[in-house]
């Protein structure tokens, strides 16, 4: 490239500053700290006038030793430095056209009925549905999801002590779980319900599981949404208890909580495939430990996909979440991308957040702590924060607790699943 | 990051293996630029180089373009409370990690007196929450111009500025932002926002000022449009605001907003691959008592400190709405390539002798941290056990069998316990109840279930200790 040449790119791209030679205004040239610059160089930048711009890049795509020509010492740097001339300024938007990107998974997450009214060999006077996502949760704009996520509240068949902003809902109902099951349906606008059987445990009642089934007849006949059952925790106990509630509860499709890896998964699954139920598959926070519980219980013990519910762990907000979250992504990502044996709906037991000292503690026992707030507030936000973050990671079904805590969800999801046609057009910069 | 594989950026360093960057290879060297765990600069030889050859210099700089994130990096504020936001390379966290957490700011309208002023910067200043050893904190002050008086405005914004944290300045209106930053304008503020009607004098503030704008537009199209405008003017730092609706089709929309946005950009739309804006504060626009409002804000927050937002404003500065969205920053952002363990061993809490209780508790770090701090909180001498569970918290580990007798008993004999105190009564989690028999006769010594949370061990000290006899 001739010298000439340099000029003529000089002046085609505008140069407007080289680091070293501070160009003023039209003409004037200042050179710093003793960095030699070419008399030509010196004459030209004159003549030129204008700065340098874009010519690092244009050196480079030319490939022309643009440094050779100030003495070899000086860095050649271009600084996009803008005239503050108001013509320099454009006057008219560049119009650009945002293409938003769109994914395809060529998965679908299986779809799995819970209920089953007279017609289907139950007593529910509903069914619900949950699954058939091929998208992440709420991503309409990939594709349509058919189904919502449900919210199931607890019920346990003892009086359990509770957080004082839980306890207060449910006082006048603790020690009857039948109205217990009412009024969650009824007043909190749960849509099922959820009896924990835990007076079954060995270390508490020991309820004998001849005994403690027949809450779960009595619920069914008081309350008709479908329901789910779950035993005690207990690994011996609950495929025994699980196995019975099965029988009791032939056709209805109940939810069985839960078949585990360390448990006789089996069994329960041979009872949900006996009596037309559903099963959920437990594991903590292991994705592949998932992959294998579900694989058993397809393969080994035949249960039909439409049958099977996963439960992957939920861990509060503060107190692994991050696990959780990421573990039930995982899960969903891999299904949409073709992963079979996790192409499930997954439940969350969201109620856990009420673990979490936040959620019930009085005050923080931490000096230096901002005070923590008042704490019938702050529990409920626990419990909001703890499903809507999983919300987000694909949980098709809520088991929760505090009322309040269900219609927040409830309204996500209707607003995020497009039912909600509600809106407001009042911007916040006006807000007092 | 445009690198796919170490070998792209290997190719370009010096390849010695002089180890100067900390990392044995030049291999590994480029493996944890990849992963976002060293810095190019790291290369001492490379950077020597370049200061002489151009050659290497244009090394450098293609490895700096190579390993670039995806998300333009802005920062906000000046000194140690500047705080970077964008930066990010991943949609799902697991795939990598995110970066830099969602900053919050909180709002302070003009119309404020000084005292609700001051009152309000006073509570973002000292907000603290403690989490798994240190405290977490917010960010700074969005000052909002609502009088339409620009000398109000400025003053406001002066005031604010005192507390020495990073500020947006919220205005649409080019006069009062004017004012504004001829005041703050080298405290590096935030201003916000250009839009479709105002730009061409936003523009000129940004460019005559030198402070990172926000553009905001519920159009993607204007967005992008605004975006292209404002970089081929020179304009780097640039956060984009596709606006907050916070019920209903509006919530959903924007929802579809900020994911296309960010999605579009990872995926290699560099035109729109800036940091993001969401405004919780919208909720503060529907019906409801301030309770209602402050839920809904807290919901907004939520959602989008999981999806994708880098930097919020805020306006309940109730501790119990702050609380649960620093905590679920955390968690977000924390890396999930880093185990969170501390050192198994013995520590001592306060000043422990040999009458002082001895208590265990396990390895995963917010367990210990929890339970250190409760103990140092409540003033308590003791020695504190600390087993090795995998990281793995008392419950879990109690399940999983990563707490068991046999391992209590080899932790007493490493950390020499015995020899510390003269009684012999090990206090347990109450989580960790049904070990109470092994670990007695694993050890020898008598075994005390303590509270089911170390925030009650202060009254069950007062109860139980010292021993009674016959325990």
């Amino acid at each position: 490239m001739k010298i000439e040449d340099f000029f003529k790119m000089l002046k085609k791209y505008n140069v407007e500053e080289l680091e070293g030679v501070t160009i003023e205004g039209d003409i004037e040239i200042e050179i710093e700290g003793g960095a030699t610059i070419l008399p030509l160089i010196q004459a030209l930048a004159k003549e030129l006038g204008m700065a340098a711009y874009h010519l690092a890049r244009a050196s480079k795509i030319l490939g022309f030793p643009v440094e050779q020509l100030f003495g070899g010492e000086l860095k050649l740097e271009v600084i996009e430095k803008k005239l503050e001339k108001k013509e320099e300024l454009p006057q008219e938007l560049i119009k650009a056209e945002f293409k938003p990107y769109t994914a395809k998974f060529p998965g679908k997450i299986q779809e799995v009925t819970l209920g089953a009214t007279p017609k289907e060999g139950g007593t529910r006077k509903y069914t619900i549905t949950v699954g058939g996502e091929r998208s992440l949760p709420f991503y309409f704009f990939d594709a349509e999801q058919p189904h919502l996520p449900v919210i199931t509240i607890d019920v346990f068949d003892k009086p359990v002590p509770f957080p004082k902003a839980v306890r207060e809902h449910y006082e006048d109902v603790m020690d009857n779980p039948v109205e217990w099951a009412e009024k969650a349906v009824k007043d909190f606008g749960a849509d099922m319900v959820t009896i924990h059987l835990i007076s079954t445990d060995p270390t508490l009642d020991d309820t004998p599981i001849h005994e403690a089934v027949k809450t779960v007849e009595d619920i069914l006949q008081s309350v008709k949404c479908p329901i789910v059952v779950g035993g005690s925790g207990n690994k011996e106990k609950d495929p025994l208890l699980l196995e019975k509630v099965a029988e009791i509860a032939e056709g209805e499709r109940v939810l069985l909580a839960s078949a585990t890896l360390d448990s006789d998964w089996e069994r329960i699954a041979n009872a949900a495939k006996k009596h037309n139920h559903v099963v959920l598959a437990w594991t903590q926070l292991d994705i592949n430990a998932q992959k294998t519980l579900n694989k058993y219980l397809l393969k080994k013990a035949g249960l039909p996909p439409e049958n099977l519910i996963m439960d992957p762990t939920t861990a509060p907000l503060g107190y692994g979440l991050d696990y959780a979250f990421s573990n039930m992504e995982r899960i969903r990502l891999a299904a949409l991308k073709g992963d079979a044996d996790l192409a499930f709906p997954i439940s969350s037991g969201t109620t856990n957040a009420w673990g979490a000292r936040e959620a019930w503690m009085k005050e923080s026992p931490i000096s230096g702590d901002t005070s923590w707030g008042a704490r019938e507030l702050r529990g409920p936000l626990w419990e909001i924060i703890t499903g809507l973050t999983l919300a987000l990671a694909g949980v098709d079904i809520f088991m929760m607790l505090h009322p309040a805590s269900v219609a927040v969800i409830k309204d996500v999801i209707s607003m995020l699943g497009g039912k909600s046609k509600e809106s407001v057009d009042k911007d916040w910069l006006v807000v007092a | 990051m445009k690198a796919k594989s170490p070998l792209e950026i290997y190719r370009l360093l010096p390849q010695t293996n002089c180890g100067e960057c900390g990392f044995d290879t030049c291999m590994s060297f480029a493996a944890h630029l990849i992963d976002r765990s060293a810095k190019p600069t790291q290369c001492k030889p490379l950077v020597e180089a370049a200061k002489k050859d151009e050659n290497a210099r244009k090394k450098l700089q293609q490895i700096e373009e190579l390993v670039a994130p995806e998300i333009a990096e802005v920062v906000i504020g000046t000194g140690d409370y500047a705080v970077k936001i964008g930066g990010e390379d991943v949609l799902h966290r697991h795939e990598l990690t995110f970066f830099n957490p969602t900053a919050f700011f909180y709002d302070i309208p003009d119309t404020l007196d000084d005292k609700e002023i001051d009152e309000r910067c006073s509570k973002v200043v000292e907000y603290k929450k403690f989490y798994v050893g240190k405290f977490l904190t917010v960010e700074g002050m969005a000052v909002r111009c609502v009088s339409g008086d620009a000398k109000r405005f400025r003053d406001v914004v002066r005031r604010v500025a005192g507390y020495g944290r990073p500020m947006i300045l919220v205005s649409l209106d080019a006069e009062c932002m004017r004012s504004a930053l001829e005041v703050v304008a080298d405290k590096r503020p935030l201003i916000y926002a250009a839009t479709e009607d105002n730009w061409k004098e936003f523009l000129k503030l940004a460019l005559e000022f030198k402070v990172p704008i926000t553009l905001r537009s519920k159009d993607l199209n204007t967005l992008k449009s605004l975006a292209v405008t404002f970089k081929n003017a020179g304009i780097k730092d640039i956060v984009l605001d596709p606006v907050t609706e916070p019920l209903g089709e509006g919530l959903r929309g924007t929802f579809e907003r900020v994911i296309q946005l960010r999605r579009t950009a990872i995926n290699g739309d560099k035109d729109v691959a800036y940091p993001i804006m969401v405004t919780p504060i919208s909720a503060w626009v529907i019906e409801g008592d301030d309770v209602a409002k402050a839920y809904w804000e807290c919901v907004i927050g939520a959602m989008f400190i999981v999806k994708y937002a880098d930097i919020m404003i805020f306006k309940s500065l109730e501790p119990w709405a702050i609380m649960p969205l620093v905590v679920l920053r955390q968690n977000i952002y924390t890396d999930p390539r880093v185990p969170v363990q501390v050192e198994p061993g013995l520590r001592k809490i306060g000043n422990p002798n040999e009458n002082s209780p001895v208590m265990i508790t396990t390895n995963f770090a917010l367990t210990y941290y929890t339970v250190e701090s409760d103990l140092t909180s409540a003033k308590i001498d003791c020695w504190l056990l600390v087993l090795d569970t995998g990281g793995i918290c008392v419950e879990a580990a109690v399940a999983g069998g990563q707490f068991t007798a046999s391992g209590v008993k080899e932790l007493m004999k490493r950390t020499k316990i015995e020899e510390k105190v003269k009684h012999r009564y090990l206090i347990i989690p109450g989580l960790a109840a049904r070990l109470k028999s092994a670990i007695e006769d694993e050890t020898g010594w008598k075994v005390l279930v303590g509270p089911i949370d170390s925030g009650r061990i202060k009254g069950w000290l007062e109860q139980n200790w010292p021993p009674k006899n016959g325990q």
